[in-house]
């Protein structure tokens, strides 16, 4: 048998947008068929069956049991496309990508959408413990009374919503309190996340202006572009913003933290022959992927440095260094990862990431980070970026997730 | 408060109100491909033909016209002499006027209208053809043909009930097949707002039969710009109900509705601004991409166009550039491109280009000289590109609106709406379907013939010619 490849043909997504504005009506579902619908129309597959649809979402109602294929529902697919929910934290999106590659590859499917959503505004609200009790004993009371009663024992605290903190369970820290012992533990200062910051802005303001993203977005809810995207902000006015992670010595703030994000995006991945049968640009191959995870709940290890653990391991197994890549696509869940992550690299000794190659479009502080729909941002850009690099051009993109996990891939232009 | 005013006016006793003030419910128009409730009546007049020929082609059997002759006239009760009256409303008149050579033959146009201008059914059509004044020898004759063209503006404009008149001007070496597409668009409720308005039609170029169907389109990719609302959406629509495979184009920012129509009619989207300098050549490669490197566009139809409305007496070059370069400059970039027939996804040989002009380019309208400067420019490129390749089989026509009822007009405050939508002869503003219809019917490979012209849908407005 001869060789499958699976390449990145396309990709869309919808302007992304701080939680709590423009898409505050907008479920994961709404979010997840726009970012389908604008890449249906962008490759005429209207009324076409696409061999699968593979997404997930982070933040998810218990009525989004079926999120995906729901939305391939409410979209302009060949209702006969089926589909299917994946989750993996912030690596939702790279996982989806790699799950559809693995797929064509084994010749299961040819043509497969790939990606993630994400609503922090429509987050599902958690009832606080005390509360939950008492609606549960409440619901199991035979008489109107004990139902009353049960919730005697509820306290004003209780009634209070839990907020959609991503948190993690174990060591009970959010995502940034977590990262800021990272920052601390190495040594990433305060100018450092905030220089990587502007660029991220800088290079994504770019982008935008260079009409990169003009087939890359498909405006939503009448919003045409990013909105999180600061193309004016300097060094001083991110000099100026209070720490919000780390106490008052911290040094991540809301500038160098990403926001929470409403958005959703999605690939076109197809076997490769299949791709030039049907006259598609064949972006990239999807080459290989790599997921790894930290023992981050003892303390001894970081929780979002997974990739530096992932990365060696991926370039081992396919004889390459880091110079090997024109592109490398490192998610900026916040500026002192990145930083923390290349540093890790370095005392690892997988090497030395050029920063020249580093997230040249710009990357998560810039566009936000609805967290299962980065995967797909990052793969439809870098994809777009090697096929403009030309053929041979390799991309490395890496993913950290909550869990300390990382999921990392590689993409070749063609 | 246009608002208010507008709640008032169409209200129960506001509409009793404003039909004594002579603004009456307009008449509705019949629409889309439907022919006439009632009968065909044809008079062909003394060295004529055609139109038969034509009707024939077409399966349509035209019955005889009544005649205004003193002996068929009848008293009414007052003794007045009346002209004969129809048993059953016709619900067309084809008017064959190509034999027509001198001054006393129009008195024969008379004897046929008189009858027949109270008994047409509502959105009734007379069709008048004639030959073309440069295909006629003589003074007299070319007098002549000149007459006809006053008599069928008039008849427009004294029609009632949604009812239009419109001239086809036959080019020498005419046969039946060239005539086919317009008659049936004519006959057809397809050609509702356009009204008093005459034509040319010259031999086909192209090696198509000339015969017309409902499904002209078939297999054929159209190309149609500013599609994510308003006129472009119902370009596309109704291309796509004609079988057509839509490519739809707009800006990067009005992506989400160009998606929705693109999706709507299984076509798909390409996100652009036609003022890019490589614009054309990302419509090719859209087209290629997405129907294959042997694919061609049929049909491409500039439809994207701006406004930006200053008297001049305050208009920067800023303001005068932009409706330049989107309305005519980016037009004209993009043909040049697609006109190399051998690049993959370009025009095919024997494709079909449609400007969208404005009446306002043709009367000109205060603060609008950005704006018209552009639409004139359309019905001028769109003429001499006709010319320019006169020798290839590709047909470059244009269409210029009058006033049509979309969002971008419904800002206009109510009253002065009204006005717009009152100064023709159908007494109410057009709908995107009109304009669409009419540049479908432009672009029908039965329509070889029709090349250099540009049609006015605008319900023969007051403004202009
Ligand atoms: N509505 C009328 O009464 C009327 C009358 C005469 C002529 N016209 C002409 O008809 C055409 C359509 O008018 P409409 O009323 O539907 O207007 P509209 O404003 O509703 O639609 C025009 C579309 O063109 C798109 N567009 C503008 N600039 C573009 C660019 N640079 N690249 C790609 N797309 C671009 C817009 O985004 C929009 O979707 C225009 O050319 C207009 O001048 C309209």
């Amino acid at each position: 048998m001869l060789e499958r490849h699976a390449v990145i043909v396309g990709g869309n997504r919808t302007p992304f947008v701080k939680a709590g504005t423009a898409y505050v009506q907008a479920s994961n579902q709404d979010m997840l068929t726009a970012a389908i619908d604008g890449l249906v129309a962008r490759f005429g597959l209207a009324g076409q069956k696409v061999d699968e649809v593979v997404a997930g979402a982070v933040l998810k109602h218990t009525r989004d049991f079926n999120l995906t294929r729901e939305s391939v529902l409410g979209s302009a697919l060949d209702p006969h496309t089926p589909a299917v929910d994946l989750q993996q934290a912030c690596g939702t999106g790279l996982e989806a990508v790699i799950y559809a590659t693995n797929k064509i590859r084994l010749g299961q499917v040819t043509t497969a959408i790939a990606g993630g959503v994400d609503s922090a505004s429509d987050a599902p609200i958690v009832v606080r413990e005390g509360l939950r009790r008492a609606l549960l004993k409440a619901s199991h009371a035979r008489k109107p009374v004990d139902r009353l009663k049960a919730f005697a024992a509820v306290r004003p605290a209780d009634l209070l919503p839990v907020p959609p903190a991503v948190v993690e369970s174990r060591t009970g820290l959010s995502m940034g309190e977590s990262q800021a012992l990272t920052t601390k533990n190495w040594g990433i200062t305060r100018e450092a996340q905030d220089e990587l910051t502007l660029a991220s802005h800088q290079n994504m303001a770019r982008a935008w202006d260079e009409g990169f993203f003009d087939d890359l977005v498909t405006p939503f809810l009448s919003v045409g572009k990013d909105k999180i995207l600061r193309p004016q902000t300097t060094m001083e006015a991110l000099a100026k913003l209070k720490p919000v992670f780390g106490g008052s010595e911290g040094t991540m703030t809301a500038g160098n933290s990403t926001a929470l994000t409403d958005g959703a995006a999605v690939v076109l991945v197809a076997e490769e022959s299949h791709a030039r049968a049907q006259n598609w640009p064949v972006l990239a191959r999807v080459v290989d992927a790599q997921v790894a995870a930290s023992d981050y709940v003892t303390g001894n290890e970081d929780l979002l440095l997974a990739g530096a653990r992932a990365i060696p391991e991926l370039l081992d197994r396919n004889g390459l260094s880091l110079d090997d890549f024109a592109l490398i696509e490192i998610h900026e869940a916040f500026a002192s990862t990145v930083l923390a992550t290349l540093a890790a690299l370095e005392k690892n000794g997988t090497g030395t990431v050029d920063r020249a190659k580093l997230n040249v479009n710009g990357s998560s502080l810039a566009a936000g980070h609805p967290f299962a729909a980065t995967g797909g941002r990052i793969v439809a850009s870098l994809a777009k970026m090697l096929a403009e690099r030309g053929s041979g051009a390799k991309g490395l993109v890496s993913i950290c997730a909550a869990g300390g996990m990382a999921v990392t891939a590689i993409l070749e232009g063609v | 408060m246009a608002g208010v005013l507008e709640g008032i006016l169409t209200s129960p006793i506001g509409r009793k109100v404003t039909a004594k003030a002579g603004l009456a419910e307009p008449p509705r128009l019949r629409r889309g491909r439907v022919m006439p409730a009632g009968s065909v009546a044809l008079a062909t007049l003394p060295g004529g033909g055609i139109a038969g020929q034509v009707l024939d082609a077409l399966g349509i059997s035209p019955v005889e016209p009544l005649l205004d002759l003193p002996e068929h006239r009848t008293d009414d009760e007052k003794g007045r002499p009346q002209p004969p009256r129809y048993e059953t409303r016709p619900g067309a008149l084809v008017v064959d006027a190509t034999g027509v050579r001198d001054i006393a033959q129009l008195e024969l146009l008379r004897q046929v209208l008189r009858p027949v201008m109270k008994a047409l059914e509502k959105s009734g059509r007379i069709i008048f053809l004639a030959t073309e004044a440069d295909g006629v020898d003589g003074l007299e004759a070319k007098a002549a043909a000149q007459a006809i063209d006053g008599i069928m503006r008039t008849v427009g404009k004294e029609l009632r009930g949604g009812s239009t008149a419109n001239l086809v001007l036959l080019a020498p070496g005419v046969v039946p097949a060239d005539l086919a597409s317009t008659l049936s668009f004519l006959l057809e409720g397809r050609s509702a707002f356009v009204s008093g308005q005459a034509w040319r039609v010259a031999p086909r170029k192209d090696a198509h039969d000339g015969s017309v169907s409902a499904q002209p389109f078939a297999d054929r990719i159209v190309v149609v710009t500013g599609a994510a609302r308003g006129i472009g959406a119902a370009i596309a629509r109704t291309f796509h109900r004609d079988g057509a495979r839509l490519v739809v184009v707009d800006v990067p920012a009005a992506g989400e509705g160009l998606a929705k129509v693109a999706n709507e009619l299984r076509g798909s989207a390409l996100q652009l601004d036609i003022t890019a300098p490589d614009a054309g050549a990302r419509i090719a490669d859209h087209v290629a991409r997405v129907h294959g490197p042997d694919a061609r566009i049929w049909a491409m139809v500039h439809n994207a166009g701006i406004t930006r409305d200053r008297m001049l007496a305050n208009l920067d070059e800023k303001t005068w550039a932009s409706v330049l370069d989107v309305n005519l400059a980016a037009e004209m970039r993009i043909n040049a491109v697609l006109l190399d027939h051998d690049r993959p996804g370009a025009l095919a040989p024997d494709g079909r280009i449609v400007g969208v002009a404005s009446t306002s380019g043709w009367a000109g309208n205060k603060g609008q000289s950005n704006y018209a400067a552009s639409k004139a420019g359309v019905m001028g490129l769109v003429r001499a590109m006709a010319d320019d390749l006169a020798d290839g089989h590709v047909a470059t026509n244009g269409v210029a609106p009058g006033f049509i009822e979309t969002e971008m007009t419904g800002k206009i405050p109510y009253v002065q709406r009204e006005v717009f939508r009152r100064v023709n002869s159908l007494s109410q503003g057009g709908q995107p379907v009109d304009v669409a219809e009419t540049i479908a019917y432009l672009c029908d490979p039965a329509s070889g013939g029709v090349d250099g012209q540009v049609i006015r849908v605008c319900g023969q407005n007051m403004v202009g010619r």
